[in-house]
């Protein structure tokens, strides 16, 4: 494993993203073969199944380090990574065992049909044996996933770095099917397993914010005009019978949305389509935060396609049959567009086209844009209609026109440590508006604050903690924050009554007491009077 | 008769007369060390080490009231019979050692058992009663050995020289500063921060021997310091001053680091467990070894470390300081006190 504890501790002493590369790039130079295919089934999810469950890990390692479970838990919280945790707690090694990457993993891989006896044996003489940085990777290894602050992109752009083949297609090569027993190193990245012409995705096509007057941008009808969508913007390319879902962080996602998969199946003909990602629910967009669910992960379960259903508005397209149509004009590719997702293939409730708003003047958009968030839509996009589909970011073409966020004023009443590289600070908080004579939480945020602020916060957390669940500690009420948020709804769900929709935290209003929060019913206000 | 009191202005010796490292003002205050938390400002008149007494006038003003004696010496004041013995921390740390008619107190101050090359080694001193600190009581802190640290340390600054880039240490300017020229001896040249250099000077007027060192100033040239070594006080993350250190790579150089989470959520490149206290065994065999009938266990883990001693069967019990500003963004040393 010495290769393999080397690129990680290369890889977590430099937070530079080429010099992650550098060291992937020397691990792919000096490592055997085996052990680089192990490495790249591990970055993509290619992992096998935890052969022993984590309570039993914890077990084995309380009784190794001779500590009862209490201090256990408080190692824990403090770590808040498991593995991380059992790898500290562990005694120093009493000898060390040296043997490659692939054979540990194959032996991992070998102990689903062992007995319990036998699986206890291998941890325990493995954790005699290992460095507590060889013992962190080999318990991540056993359970839960292995983060080290490498995406799957990096990991791609590595390889191409060191083989000289085109990232896009290597990271089809990595993503497609391939069994690690039955494929070399070599042909992998030469991607024998897969037809890469089938694959290849375009460049996005980016918008730029508005910074122009409407007046500006001259004759209204020369626009086409559409509601923006906060999902994953994804293109879906379909060629010869095979279809694969682009991310716009060029990642393939297509095992991720197998209903959409199966709603594209349907569609005749080649293409390739650019459009977003959306959770949809009973014709309800559903909060980012639960598309969020259906990423990164190796399975998609039936109880997550039914919790966290998801639909695709379609945009554009690229290509039809075979013909590159970017060069064509933006109302030439729409008609096409639209002639692929007739009434009938968009009856299922999975395809939709993007809807076009049409006015006569630019005065008659401005309530339009006001009202989007009744449709849980981010603002409108504005694309001129003669337009060519660009490659990446271009000014003068497509604007974003978002509506300005809801704000409330609220008061910190929870707050609870990160996890991750997050966990040594309490980052998650909880904020309460006033309701009657007491507080009711209306939202929980994470991000909005400097590194400074969150410092200030954890100070002002650890001197005025009321009282302690688990993690989570109640607070004096007392900071005052600006929680911004995109839309509102009534729920049920929701103790306050309301739901915000991806809210998060815009400023610390240090210049605010405590008694001017809002209240319930003023939050309530926002829901008839959108804007 | 009760022979300490932990008190609102800081810990007191009731026949004594005198506080131990208080935090409000006082008549007469005993120092452990010269860490900010420790040695405050305000007192009529202050006892510290040899070692410290430079620090503390630099830190404090050089009018104050202080005389100082060395280790393993003794002083009666009021009837009680105080004395100092390493405690391996800083330059001039000491445990304080009181007696009274047979009964014998100890308060580590802040403490590592580990040798450092540097500092007089840790002392365990037997006595009846031990007020010990708590900063990493937890069994997730387990440092390295120095040779280890050291040579993983001298690695990641050779792979910086060999990429061409400047290799910057954050640590506090009292203690942790020396320690990393310590480490990076025979490494190049090293640069350290004006409030490096000037506690350095301090330490030098008690005929300690430092490693070499140059001044680094807003003024110094951006490619003089080049593929050098810098030290700079942790309060200078982020800053404009760093920013201008051509091709950085920065390394924060705390206890903290020994987390994994606690470094990725700072924009630098590596951190390492370099700390001045005494890691989860350290403070174990540290109790141990005083035989205490009794462990009062102040800043850090304090109500796990005590509970933990409890379950063992060393009577302990918890008290409030307020030394150790943070238990997490700094080691017993407030962030914004360094700045100066």
């Amino acid at each position: 494993m010495k290769h393999f504890s080397k690129l990680i501790s290369a890889v977590e002493i430099t937070n530079k993203t080429n010099d992650k590369i550098a060291a992937f790039v020397e691990y792919f130079q000096t490592a055997p073969d085996k052990d680089k295919l192990w490495l790249i089934a591990i970055f993509t999810g290619k992992r096998p199944k935890r052969p022993i469950k984590t309570t039993v890990m914890k077990q084995w390692c309380m009784e190794v380090a001779g500590i009862p479970e209490w201090l256990f838990l408080e190692s824990y919280s403090t770590v808040g990574d498991l593995g991380e945790t059992m790898a500290l707690l562990l005694p120093e090694p009493t000898h060390h065992i040296e043997k490659t990457f692939s054979h540990w993993m194959q032996e991992i891989v070998d102990l689903k049909s062992k007995s319990d006896a036998e699986k206890e044996g291998f941890v325990r003489k493995a954790w005699s044996g290992l460095e507590t940085q060889e013992c962190l990777i080999f318990n991540k290894l056993i359970g839960g996933s292995f983060r080290v602050g490498v995406s799957k992109k990096t990991l791609v752009n590595a390889l191409a770095k060191f083989s000289g083949i085109e990232a896009n297609q290597l990271m089809h090569s990595i993503i497609g099917n391939w069994d690690i027993n039955e494929i070399s190193f070599d042909d992998l990245l030469q991607g024998e397993h897969i037809n890469y012409d089938n694959s290849k995705p375009y460049p996005f096509c980016l918008a730029y914010a508005l910074e122009k007057d409407l007046t500006d941008l001259g004759d209204v009808k020369a626009w086409q005009v559409e509601y923006k969508w906060d999902g994953i913007r994804g293109q879906i390319v379909k060629r010869n019978d095979e279809i694969f879902i682009w991310s716009r962080g060029e990642e393939l996602v297509t095992e991720q949305f197998p209903e959409l998969v199966a709603a594209i199946e349907r569609l005749e003909g080649d293409f390739v389509i650019d459009g977003e990602i959306l959770a949809l629910k009973d014709n309800a967009i559903l909060l980012f935060n639960d598309l969020q669910k259906r990423l990164n992960r190796k399975n998609v379960t039936k109880k997550l396609l039914e919790e966290v259903p998801i639909g695709f508005y379609a945009y554009d397209l690229m290509e039809w049959n075979g013909n590159d149509m970017r060069e064509q004009a933006l109302a030439e590719r729409r008609s096409l567009l639209e002639s692929l997702f007739t009434a009938e293939n968009t009856s299922n409730k999975t395809l939709f086209i993007s809807e076009i708003i049409t006015a006569e003047t630019w005065e008659e958009l401005i309530p339009i844009r006001a009202g989007a968030r009744a449709k849980d839509s981010e603002g409108l996009m504005l694309k001129q209609k003669n337009s060519p589909y660009h490659t990446g970011r271009k000014k003068g073409d497509w604007w974003k026109w978002k509506v300005d966020p809801l704000t409330i004023d609220a008061v910190m009443i929870y707050a609870q440590k990160g996890s991750g590289r997050r966990s040594a600070h309490y980052t998650d908080y909880t904020f309460a508006v006033r309701k009657d004579d007491g507080l009711v939480t209306v939202a929980k945020a994470y991000s909005g604050l400097t590194n400074e602020e969150i410092l200030e916060v954890s100070r002002f957390v650890k001197k005025n903690s009321i009282e302690k669940f688990g993690p989570v500690r109640t607070v004096k009420p007392e900071l005052v924050f600006e929680i911004a948020f995109e839309g509102i709804a009534l729920s049920n769900r929701h103790k306050s009554g309301v739901a915000l929709r991806f809210p998060r935290i815009s400023r610390w209003r240090k210049d605010k007491p405590v008694e001017e929060i809002d209240t319930i019913e003023t939050v309530k206000q926002l829901i008839l009077s959108p804007n | 008769m009760k022979l300490i009191k932990f008190t609102k202005k800081g810990i007191y010796c009731i026949p004594g007369k005198f506080y131990l490292d208080p935090w409000f003002p006082v008549d007469f205050a005993i120092i452990s060390h010269g860490h900010a938390d420790h040695a405050r400002w305000g007192m009529s008149h202050y006892l510290c080490h040899d070692d410290s007494k430079a620090i503390l006038k630099h830190r404090i003003g050089q009018d104050i009231s202080v005389e100082s004696m060395p280790y393993n010496s003794e002083k009666t004041i009021n009837g009680v019979k105080v004395g100092f013995f390493p405690a391996g921390h800083t330059i001039g740390s000491a445990q304080i050692r009181l007696e009274h008619k047979g009964f014998v107190v100890v308060f580590s101050g802040d403490y590592k058992v580990k040798n450092d090359y540097l500092t007089v080694p840790f002392e365990p001193v037997k006595c009846h009663e031990f007020i010990t600190e708590s900063t990493f009581g937890l069994p997730i802190y387990n440092w390295m050995k120095e040779e280890e640290l050291q040579q993983k340390m001298q690695d990641w600054v050779l792979n910086n020289q060999a990429r061409n880039r400047t290799s910057v240490f954050l640590g506090y300017s009292l203690g942790k500063a020396q320690r990393l020229m310590k480490l990076m001896e025979g490494m190049g040249e090293i640069y350290v921060h004006t409030a490096i250099h000037n506690i350095n000077e301090a330490i030098a007027t008690t005929g300690i021997k430092l490693p070499a060192t140059k001044k680094w100033t807003a003024e110094t040239d951006k490619k003089e310091v080049q593929n050098k070594i810098v030290i700079v006080p942790p309060a200078l993350l982020g800053s404009n001053m760093i920013k201008r250190i051509p091709n950085a790579a920065t390394a924060i150089c705390s206890g903290w680091m020994q987390i994994r989470g606690n470094k990725r959520w700072q924009s630098v490149d590596a951190g390492f467990p370099v700390s001045d206290h005494a890691d989860w065994n350290g403070l174990l065999q540290a109790v141990k070894a005083t035989e205490a009938e009794k462990v009062y266990v102040t800043h850090g883990s304090q109500a796990i470390f005590s509970k933990y001693l409890n379950e063992i069967g060393i009577p302990s019990e918890e008290v409030k300081t307020e030394y150790g500003s943070n238990e997490d963004d700094t080691e017993a040393e407030p962030k914004s006190k360094q700045a100066s």
